[in-house]
């Protein structure tokens, strides 16, 4: 049982948790998206358990700290902090539609367990694993053409949200 | 069980967090009083005895502890006590990547004078100072108040409006020195520039890149929401923003938690562009040479030390200086004036920054 | 050194709390969230697996933490166009409740 063995189950429980939190809040959105960035910044922590350094400050920069504003941001201009839906129709349905889903991950759960290939001790990482200078050499290199793709996707979304946002000029 | 890491930590606690932030809200008063030719604040003494005024900032903590906490009817109680929170935690762990010293070897033991040596420092301060962005954003929100609320969408915008800039214009810096690692940033510092081979410069990073240290500073500055950026407190406009309903201690703790990033930003500003701990034209062997007949090795080593964490302090205590300047000098801007000079101005500027930079060093190296 | 079977099983975990998010919750900000936590297990599951296989001949293969990268940038993209509906429907219908998004149906 090392410290990172501990740390791992304490982020995996908080991740969990405020997972749990986000989707079962019905009062408070800001209280959603709070365990929302909760999540995010566990996942980032277990990142770096993994060695991946590079994407854990990623995660965190981006996911904790532009989406997650994004989402506070639109709550708190409509002012949508309360949800006060009445339970609504198709109660059984969701209801169905739970119970099927946690079947199915406890199937998942259970095949997972029975994999020796995730049960055995991952090997010590190669020098420069997780690093930012291996991942910008393999960006710019062997994936350089994900990266434009990805630059032209961020811009056609810039414009659709730019255009969807706005207000109709009469 | 691990010493030094503790050690470390109760240090940066002791002298940075509990020690320097109070004396820059001394700093502040004094300055700014200096600035605008009056006295400033010095009444507060200790059975008649005022020194200067440096007593002000124990009255102030003494002051702030025994208000009353009043949280406003209809606030989300919980949010209103975390948000304090979000806000100064972010601004005290920044100090574990800022080096104080470089690396000194006492026989066989080698003492590396900062909290974490990540290999990625630079991208942390980036990743924990978007998380700061909570803080406000949730201030303004659980308040239950019009202008706490607008003060907070104020906040976020500019918050991370300016992140983006922020490591935007590091870029350059990180092109020339080719690390992350702020250590080593400090250390490649510790030498001489030869500009057209004859002037010697120090080799820090406001030689290599001028345009992006006024950038950044603008960037950092903004971040921090000081003025002339404070817009999210604008206290001619609404009030005092997103911590109007704060009392007590938590508005003490953002309080702080403003003036401790003042320090971070002066630490990182130092060890990115100033050199950090690296005393100009003196490198670290040319000290520890020059010392060594008179006193020995391990004597040597040792003031060695202490001259570069006092440089260190200096080149602090002078980004301090500057900041208050800057606060105390230029008027507010206007909201949308915030958001085009970052959007219209530096991000533009700091992309031509990153290209300018990224020819001349194939022009120097190819 | 992590238990990798509880790294993929943390994954899968919260990837099903997203799918439930998204089939349970009317609201289209927590449907919007739960979308993000699905991409979130997502990039678990890729950073889990490079780890398992960190290298080829020695030489570091990071080829997971690439995608989750680009995974990112498809997430933040997505957040941006789904906001802008969002606020397109708000302006609407002036509700987040996707139940009131019906016109179309017979």
């Amino acid at each position: 049982m090392t410290v990172e063995t501990i740390l791992f189950y304490v982020f995996a429980t908080l991740a969990v948790v405020s997972a749990l939190g986000m989707v079962l809040n019905i009062r408070n959105t800001v209280a959603s998206a709070m365990s929302l960035v909760v999540t995010m910044v566990s996942l980032g922590a277990i990142y770096l358990l993994l060695e991946a350094y590079l994407v854990a400050a990623i995660q965190i920069m981006v996911y904790g700290g532009a989406i997650v504003v994004l989402f506070l941001f639109v709550v708190m201009l409509l002012n949508l902090s309360t949800d006060e839906f009445p339970p609504g129709r198709q109660r059984f349905v969701k209801f169905a539609v739970v119970i099927a889903g946690v079947a199915i991950l406890v199937q998942v759960l259970i095949a997972l367990g029975r994999e020796p290939l995730l049960a055995a001790q991952p090997e010590a990482v190669p020098e420069g694993f997780g690093g930012y200078r291996q991942v910008g050499i393999s960006l710019y290199t062997d994936y350089v053409l994900l990266v434009e793709m990805a630059s032209l996707l961020l811009l056609a979304a810039i414009v659709g949200a730019l255009i969807l946002a706005k207000r109709k000029i009469d | 069980m691990p010493i030094e890491p503790i050690v470390k930590v109760l240090f940066v606690f002791a002298v940075m967090v509990m020690g320097l932030a109070p004396i820059i809200t001394w700093i502040e008063r004094k300055q700014s009083a200096v600035m605008q030719d009056r006295i400033g604040a010095n009444r507060a003494d200790l059975g008649g005895i005022t020194i200067l005024g440096l007593l002000h900032p124990a009255a102030d903590v003494i002051k702030l502890f025994t208000k009353e906490d009043v949280v406003p009817a209809g606030a989300n109680r919980v949010m209103h006590l975390l948000s304090p929170l979000i806000a100064a935690v972010p601004a005290i762990i920044a100090f574990a990547v800022i080096p104080y010293g470089g690396v000194y070897q006492f026989g066989d033991t080698t003492l590396n004078l900062v909290g974490a040596d990540i290999d990625w420092g630079l991208l942390y301060i980036f990743a924990i100072g978007s998380i700061a962005a909570y803080g406000t954003v949730i201030a303004g929100w659980a308040s239950n108040n019009n202008w706490s609320m607008l003060g907070g969408l104020r906040a976020s915008a500019q918050m991370i409006s300016y992140e983006v800039t922020m490591g935007l214009t590091v870029v350059g810096v990180f092109m020339v020195f080719e690390t992350l690692r702020l250590t080593d940033m400090a250390l490649a510092q510790d030498s001489i520039f030869w500009l057209f081979g004859v002037v010697p410069l120090p080799a820090w990073g406001i030689i290599y890149q001028p345009l992006g240290f006024v950038m950044f500073l603008t960037a950092v500055m903004a971040e921090n929401k000081r003025p002339p950026f404070d817009i999210p407190e604008g206290e001619s406009e609404i009030i005092a923003g997103y911590h109007l309903e704060y009392s007590g201690m938590r508005f003490g703790l953002f309080f702080m938690s403003e003036f401790i990033e003042i320090i971070v930003i002066a630490a990182l500003t130092a060890t990115i562009f100033l050199g950090g701990w690296a005393v100009p034209y003196a490198s670290t062997d040319l000290i520890i040479d020059a010392i060594t007949p008179w006193m020995g090795v391990g004597f040597a080593t040792g003031l060695c030390m202490l001259i570069h964490f006092s440089t260190f302090m200096l080149k602090v205590i002078f980004m301090i200086w500057v900041q208050m300047l800057l606060r105390w000098s230029l008027p507010r801007f206007r909201y949308d004036q915030v958001m085009s000079l970052c959007w219209k101005i530096l991000l533009p500027l700091s992309i031509a920054n990153i290209f300018v930079t990224g020819l001349v060093l194939l022009w120097l190296k190819g | 050194m992590l238990p990798m079977d509880h790294v993929i099983a943390l994954s899968a975990i919260l990837f099903m709390i997203g799918v439930l998010g998204v089939a349970t919750r009317r609201n289209m900000i927590v449907m919007l969230m739960s979308i993000e936590l699905m991409l979130n297990a997502a990039n678990l599951a890729f950073v889990g697996f490079n780890r398992i296989w960190s290298q080829v001949d020695g030489a570091p293969a990071i080829d997971g933490q690439v995608f989750v990268l680009m995974v990112i940038a498809v997430a933040a993209a997505e957040v941006a166009v789904g906001l802008g509906i969002l606020l397109a429907m708000f302006r609407n219908r002036d509700s987040v409740n996707v139940e009131e998004v019906d016109l179309l149906k017979w």
